[in-house]
């Protein structure tokens, strides 16, 4: 193969480094759009009593003041998710009840920014102040509601405001009490996971103008073009063939940007006033009032017997949603359909997502699985200890292989399991001990006076795609000189998606990938693609793209039977060239420029479009040396060893930095990184001095290796990468303490502080 | 308010308001390349050089730039492009947003450091922050781009 599996740099890299003009701020800059800034709520739960904003409208340079008695009363969610959303209608754009600290008060568009900025101090507001709910653990039927009034669902989702629950959800394969109470080995144990921010670096910003069909042009840092156009369109109550999207190179995103969280706010300013209108949101504000990965509480029962054959996997699970139900159902689900189906046994998932003054849960990388992961991959840990067996082997024994059905698998049907079709995670494992020297370290080893080193391990699984509900489409286009147009909505945010489908197309059609376009910015010129979301880029889109391709040689073959005047079946298609016989041949070149002449007529474009019936899981098994110094209690990842199974690896280059990224987001989540609250429910965490993230003096050596299966439903064999890999640290991590120290933290991060008064 | 300065080796004149940054400045002139992660002078990402050292723009007064030499990525064309494959080959730049003000600090970090090695680059470099890399694979290219044994 030419392109597939081939470390092939990014197609937009080069011009991203050298900083060209790329990203939303960079393209919108020049047409005096109006600034926009946001008043918002400095109380964790209430009403507006009063609001007056006569003092601010009087700024000079002041365009619009607007409060909730200015805009649409539609209750919607913001959540990009495909029509029926699961997540509850629970927002407007403003609203007089104030659900967290940050919470939209009113809208301000002025001629620059320090106009709006004065004109935010001078907006009078009377508050009624409420008693918030703030702990996630006595959110569930308390007296104080965060929703008044029951919001709106698609369909049922265990929604019910009156006791502040988001989502409810219970799930059992088998009898779980009846089989645990036969089982000789039982744990049973509390996880604890925090609020993780995205924290990526190009912050929430849109811009939003008319254009010259009278069209609400949108240009926005986002993951989901399509969804986002579907909010606007039935929140500002315009058809969707009025709203034109445009989305730039955006600079990170994790799952951030697949909550609408800003677009709205220019929008509905450029609608009030004709005018265009930029917003682009402080690092504090995107702390403060997006989206951060849920908390949760997870209470996980394994049951197994003496000989270490786990028969029982019981996970309940209290998630805090926030203020809003972005998101609360469906990340709530994944905790249990990305964790039950890696062992074979009877199963069950239930519990809560509730709903709590707090900024809201959103999506972020893992959704669900990073939090699921954390619970049961430490509690297997516990029952290898308990059971007097290598935790690497109880997996071994345990998990599930590739061929065997599992009724948790995403794709089921009742009585119906679905097959993995896929996995090498047993050799992941294996290998993962080799290169660790899992054998002879395991489970810890004294490096001088006060140090000791520990080694834990976890396994872990995601999708690919969302099975039978969201489907992807690529379009190619022959160009009159030979070259094609690849269009695509899959929502390149730095991953490279725009590179893979260029490589798959440029590997169907046999050419080199510089003779293909990939227009992936103006959503009026692309087919559908619900978005970057539920790792679904290679899987979904690239398989598209392979049927578009496959269907663009055949279109070729078929043209140029046409002008050669043979059948279709007596043309051979070779790298750029169609011929029949010794004389009867053509370039792709020749064919394209007669197909646009009055000659030929008939210019090729081709579709393809794909959806699984399945989501067939990658596989991770990591590795964790972490030494701990047992004076200070401080922690260091000296090696981190990750084996993946994502099916064929179709660019080592992207998938390698993949794995890096989320491992080293991993390690943030399992020893530092944490959202955290005054007590009166201010976000106290709001910059990169309070919230640290990973800087490169805290990452010690990451090892990836690839130990490839076989998707049969995949493009060439390939599964997704992009979400997987964030889950495994923390777990490993903890365990690796736990060996190093005897202090097994089961409440994240298990910062310097805990491990010191754990240790005495 | 104005002052004039060298942006790139031409001179201007700069209006600017009182209290501005010249991070916002160079934007407005047109200098995108220079991005802003933080509000804190935390993330490097606004990197710029000052008489050819690197400095955070977002932190840095307009007012105080009479008579500076001021360069942006915009100017190191070469030296850029030479640096980008590197990184590129590594697949280290993800979504790009803070490459341009990684690669100001990189090119004066090769200037400035004469027998670099893997430890002296993670000092310098570490107030330049990635979310998306993993910084294991910026390392990778520096390595290579810088020679390190
Ligand atoms: S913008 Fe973050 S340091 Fe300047
Ligand atoms: S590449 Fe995205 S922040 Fe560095």
């Amino acid at each position: 193969m030419k392109y597939i599996g081939k470390r092939i740099p990014k197609i937009d890299g080069v011009g991203l480094v050298k900083g060209v003009p790329a990203y939303t701020s960079d393209l919108a800059i020049n047409n005096n759009a109006l600034i926009v800034k946001i008043l918002r709520s400095p109380h964790a739960s209430a009403r507006i009593i009063h609001i007056d904003t006569t003092d601010a409208m009087a700024v000079p340079g002041v365009e619009c003041v607007l409060t909730y008695k200015d805009v649409p009363e539609t209750a919607f969610t913001l959540a990009g998710q495909s029509f029926p959303e699961p997540s509850p209608y629970d927002r407007r754009i403003l609203d007089p009840v104030l659900r967290y600290v940050g919470d939209e008060v009113a809208i301000v568009a002025a001629s620059n920014e320090r106009v709006a900025l004065r004109a935010l101090a001078k907006i009078k507001v009377e508050y009624e102040v409420f008693t918030p709910v703030l702990d996630v653990e006595s959110a569930l039927d308390n007296e104080l509601k965060v929703h008044a009034t029951q919001p709106h669902t698609n369909f049922d989702v265990g929604c019910d405001a009156s006791r502040n629950v988001a989502a409810a959800h219970s799930l059992e394969f088998g009898d779980v009490e009846a089989e645990l109470s036969r089982c000789e080995v039982v744990i049973e144990q509390t996880y604890r996971t925090q609020a993780q921010a995205h924290a990526m670096m190009e912050t929430y910003r849109a811009s939003t103008s008319i254009d010259v069909h009278g069209r609400l042009q949108v240009m926005t840092s986002t993951q989901i073009p399509y969804h986002v156009r579907r909010h606007l369109s039935v929140i500002l109550g315009l058809p969707k063939s009025k709203i034109k999207i445009l989305k730039p190179r955006v600079g990170g995103s994790f799952g951030g940007k697949q909550t609408a969280s800003v677009e709205i706010f220019p929008a509905i300013v450029t609608m009030k006033t004709g005018k265009a209108a930029h917003l682009v949101y402080t690092r504090q504000e995107t702390f403060c009032c997006t989206t951060s990965r849920h908390a949760m509480v997870l209470t996980v029962r394994l049951g197994a017997d003496k000989q270490g054959n786990i028969k029982v996997v019981d996970i309940h699970t209290l998630s805090d949603t926030g203020a809003y139900g972005e998101h609360a159902p469906t990340v709530f689900w994944v905790v249990g359909q990305k964790t039950l189906p890696l062992y074979s046994a009877i199963c069950r998932y239930h519990g809560h997502a509730v709903y709590t003054n707090k900024a809201p849960g959103g999506a972020l990388r893992g959704y669900g699985a990073t939090q699921g992961t954390f619970a049961l991959e430490s509690a297997v840990n516990e029952l290898a200890e308990k059971l007097g067996m290598d935790p690497a082997e109880l997996r071994l024994k345990n998990l599930i292989k590739e061929n065997d059905a599992h009724e948790a698998l995403c794709g089921s049907l009742p009585g119906r399991p679905a097959v993995l079709a896929s996995s090498s995670l047993d050799r992941c494992i294996k290998k993962g001990m080799e290169l660790i020297n899992w054998k002879n370290s395991f489970p810890a080893k004294d490096i001088g006076a006060n140090k000791r080193r520990g080694y834990g391990m976890a396994v872990t699984m995601q999708g690919s795609g969302i099975a039978q509900i969201d489907t992807g489409s690529v379009t190619i286009k022959l160009n009159e000189d030979g070259f094609f147009t690849v269009s695509h909505a899959a929502s390149d945010m730095g991953q490279g998606s725009d590179t893979m489908i260029c490589q798959i197309a440029a590997e169907v059609l046999e050419v080199e990938m510089d003779q293909i376009i990939v227009a992936s910015f103006d959503l009026d010129t692309l087919p559908y693609d619900p978005g970057a979301y539920a790792s679904s880029g290679t899987y979904v889109a690239g398989k598209a793209a392979v049927i578009a391709a496959e269907q663009m040689v055949a279109q070729m073959r078929g043209a140029a039977a046409r002008i050669l005047d043979v059948s279709a079946e007596a043309v051979a298609y070779d790298s750029g060239l169609l011929s029949a016989s010794a004389d009867k041949k053509m370039s792709i070149s020749e064919l394209a420029t007669t197909l646009c002449s009055f000659a030929g007529m008939d210019q090729l474009i081709s579709k393809g479009t794909y959806g699984g019936e399945t989501s067939p899981p990658p596989f991770i098994a990591g590795f964790a040396e972490v030494e701990v110094d047992l004076e200070t209690g401080e922690s260091k990842v000296i090696d981190y060893v990750a084996v993946v199974d994502c099916g064929t690896v179709i660019n080592e280059n992207l998938a390698r930095i993949q794995v890096e990224g989320g491992i080293v987001m991993g390690i943030g989540l399992g020893l530092f990184e944490e959202v955290r609250y005054s007590g009166k429910g201010r976000l106290t965490t709001n910059s990169f001095m309070e919230y640290k993230i990973p800087s490169r003096l805290d990452i010690g050596e990451i090892r990836v290796a690839f130990e490839e299966s076989h998707e049969p439903t995949g493009p060439y064999g390939a599964k997704s990468i992009g979400e997987v890999v964030c889950n495994t640290p923390a777990p490993a991590i903890t365990e690796a303490i736990y060996n190093a120290t005897g202090m097994r933290c089961r409440n994240l991060p298990v910062t310097a502080e805990k491990i010191l008064m754990g240790i005495e | 308010m104005q002052l004039e300065t060298t942006i790139n080796g031409n001179k201007i004149v700069l209006d600017f308001a009182g209290g501005e940054f010249l991070a916002e400045t160079l934007r407005r002139y047109g200098y995108l390349s220079v991005k802003e992660g933080c509000d804190t002078g935390s993330c490097g990402l606004c990197t710029v050089w000052l008489d050819g050292a690197p400095v955070l723009s977002c932190t840095t007064l307009t007012a105080r730039m009479e008579d500076h030499e001021i360069t942006t990525i915009e100017a190191l064309n070469v030296e850029a492009e030479e640096f980008a494959q590197f990184l590129v080959a590594e697949g280290a730049e993800q979504c790009g947003f803070c490459a341009p003000g990684f690669t100001m600090t990189v090119l004066a970090m090769r200037r400035e450091l004469k027998h670099p090695t893997v430890e002296s680059i993670n000092h310098y470099l570490a107030g330049n922050l990635c979310r998306c890399s993993g910084y294991k694979g910026q390392m990778r290219a520096i390595v290579k781009y810088m020679g390190v044994e």
